[in-house]
């Protein structure tokens, strides 16, 4: 008999329409669009983050500099910020992908372990951002369009004078509900159907993790062993720069003292969706619901205290967050056990 | 030209003896260059500033000797730095003599960070989960444990008994009392790990864990006992920190203080893949990043400046200890 196979994704999917329904069932506005169209805004950056580190991931490397890397990026976009929109997305992305080229190049020329290359990548940003910003926040320009980047809602000005009016039922509502989704959210789609399609249907993607299945066997293969890492740390820091741009935009100003700790969020997101820390195997939707699973949690724990049932003070949120990981990675490694998977 | 035998001559052996070479280097550097490093208060400041980051790098080094790594040292700190005056300040439960109460103060905030480590070491052994995830949980969660427990606030206390275990002195040696303690505490790992069999189970483990438990070698128990010592370290790191100020707050003890102590490690010529490791070279590992920041600090160069330098000399060192593979 067949045995069966669920993907840890599905698993964490169902739990994520579960935790969902719960909460709103159980908190009033929890749906409401100002509520998830804020939650959306600001989880973003991590969303973003959590895409590049996924693909790190999947090579079996780690990229620590994540949070440091976004942090120089918001510096970057930021001062670039005055000559519009476009210049100051492009140097932050490009601050970004420099970190990520720099990354790659000590990994695969220098063969040194992804862990401490990342690391001292880590140092290094937040000491050029700090450098750059001048030890302080750097105000972003409002004067161009720059800050709706973070702050603007993409499509709320195409949403139909029909749907806006009182009576316009539940299909307006959900219009205008869609609609005015944040400018950020509209990125994260972006970000994600781009990743999807590169881990499915690319040779990229392929190689990607076959290079974390096995860096050996994929270079007696022939495949393009170096290139490929080289490129995932490249991804990794686009994303963060990404995730710069929306950060410094989103708070109208570059901080280059932001991103503490983002790098283990990301990796949380990640492991959350079912992804192997030892490579070779890696899921772009599952880190998706990895990462809306963890910012979900995050606003449970915020509406639970509103109800003033428990009083949940902020260091109360670190210890269920460490616990939900815990629980996590126990049940997986349970399941990869059942599964015969080496962890 | 030198040839290449000579080169690779040459690599292995600034291996071996770089950390030494750097660390005389830098001191000379600083003699010659900082303003007021030949005094009994620049060598204190160093010593205070550097003895935290070297008692939680030791317990870092025989993790890192397995393949492991320990990312929840900080936060361990931290809870060992918020129990500490809860006990001694009796405000738990009555102890009555003041030097009884210190002890208590300092022994059960230590065993508490080595049952953590315990706990890492279980998730590890137990559901084969690897040591950076494993030790994430607690990174998350420990700090926030020793947030709850204090409600964020900051003990403050004024009792010079306790503060000296920081900074009195022995015999009159005017060096302060952590230094003694960091020196018993490396002391310790490196006997473990050059004169004991189970030091050379550390390194067994750490080279090949499959054939290590072939050869019969129980990884279970190596492993439980390396993250209970990097437990250990960190408790008394955390009471050292808070001893240094007479404060304890749960947000500051031991923040970022993994980084720190892994970058130690790093320099001091530890294969961070394992199997390859080594205290005195941590121990140097520590006093260089150390001095290399005291050196640009106290040369006017600025704050972010010194952390790319920090960048690069972790990447340097790292590149240099592989040499002799490549």
């Amino acid at each position: 008999m067949p045995k069966l196979h669920i993907p840890a994704s599905v698993g964490v999917a169902l739990t994520l329409v579960l935790l969902t329904s719960l909460a709103a069932w159980r908190y009033d506005g929890f749906l409401s669009p100002y509520n998830v169209h804020s939650a959306l805004r600001y989880y973003s950056m991590f969303n973003i983050v959590a895409v590049g580190m996924c693909f790190v991931i999947m090579t079996g490397g780690i990229d620590l500099s994540v949070g440091a890397v976004a942090a120089l990026a918001s510096v970057v976009s930021a001062l670039a910020s005055p000559w519009g929109i476009v210049p100051g997305l492009l140097a932050g992305l490009g601050a970004g992908v420099v970190a990520g080229m720099i990354n790659g190049f000590v990994v695969t020329r220098l063969k040194i372990l992804p862990f401490i290359a990342t690391l001292a990548m880590m140092l290094a940003a937040k000491g050029t951002a700090l450098l750059l910003a001048n030890n302080q926040t750097v105000s972003a320009s409002y004067d161009t369009l720059f800050t709706t980047l973070g702050q603007g809602d993409l499509f709320a000005d195409y949403v139909p004078d029909w749907a806006s009016a009182d009576d316009a039922g539940i299909l307006g509502q959900a219009l205008n509900y869609v609609l005015g989704m944040p400018t950020p959210f509209w990125i994260v789609v972006l970000v994600y159907v781009v990743g999807w399609i590169i881990n499915l249907s690319t040779p990229f993607g392929r190689h990607a993790l076959a290079v974390g299945g096995g860096a050996e066997a994929s270079k007696l293969m022939g495949l393009p062993v170096n290139s490929t890492v080289f490129g995932v740390y490249v991804i990794s820091g686009f994303c963060s720069g990404l995730a710069g741009v929306i950060l410094a935009a989103q708070f109208g100003a570059g901080q280059p003292i932001e991103g503490i700790g983002w790098e283990l969020v990301s990796i949380a997101s990640v492991v959350v969706g079912g992804t192997l820390l030892s490579g070779g195997q890696g899921s772009i939707g599952g880190t998706l619901a990895g990462s809306l699973l963890l910012g979900i949690l995050y606003t449970i724990l915020n509406f639970e205290n509103g109800m003033g049932w428990i009083s949940l003070s902020a260091y109360w949120q670190s210890v269920v967050r460490g616990a939900f990981l815990l629980v996590v990675v126990i049940l997986q490694a349970k399941i990869n056990a059942r599964q015969g998977v080496r962890t | 030209m030198v040839d290449g035998k000579t080169w690779i001559y040459g690599k292995a052996w600034l291996r071996r003896y770089g950390a030494f070479i750097g660390l005389i280097l830098l001191i000379l550097f600083n003699v010659a260059m900082t303003p007021n490093f030949v005094s009994l208060r620049a060598l204190n400041i160093n010593l205070t500033q550097v003895t935290q980051i070297v008692i939680v790098a030791v317990g870092m080094t025989l993790v890192i000797a397995t393949g492991g790594i320990d990312l929840s040292v900080g936060a361990l700190m931290a809870i060992a730095g918020a129990l500490a005056p809860m006990i001694f300040m009796e405000k738990l439960f009555p102890i009555g003599n003041l030097y009884l109460a210190i002890g208590v103060g300092v022994v059960v905030p230590v065993i508490v960070a080595g049952f953590f480590g315990l706990f890492n070491g279980w998730l590890i052994t137990r559901f084969s989960i690897q040591p950076i995830i494993a030790t994430l949980v607690l990174f998350i969660a420990g700090r926030g444990l020793a947030q709850v427990s204090t409600n964020g606030d900051q003990q403050v206390f004024a009792i010079p008994q306790f503060q000296a275990i920081a900074l009195g002195n022995l015999f009159g040696i005017p060096i302060p009392f952590q230094v003694w303690i960091v020196a018993v505490i490396a002391i310790i790992a490196g006997f473990i790990l050059k004169k004991t069999a189970l030091g050379r189970e550390i390194l067994a483990v750490g080279g090949n864990e499959r054939a290590a438990r072939l050869a019969g070698i129980s990884v279970r128990r190596v492993k439980f006992f390396v993250y209970w010592f990097s437990g250990i370290c960190a408790g008394l790191a955390g009471i050292i920190s808070i001893a240094m100020v007479s404060a304890s707050d749960a947000n500051l003890v031991g923040d970022g203080k993994e980084l720190d102590a892994i970058a130690a490690v790093a320099v001091g010529g530890t294969l961070l893949s394992g199997g390859r490791a080594s205290v005195v070279g941590t121990v140097l590992g520590a006093l260089i990043i150390q001095l290399v920041q005291y050196a640009l600090i106290g040369n006017g160069v600025p704050d972010p400046v010194a952390l790319v330098v920090k960048a690069g000399l972790i990447l340097t060192a790292v590149w240099l200890q592989q040499q002799e593979h490549a």
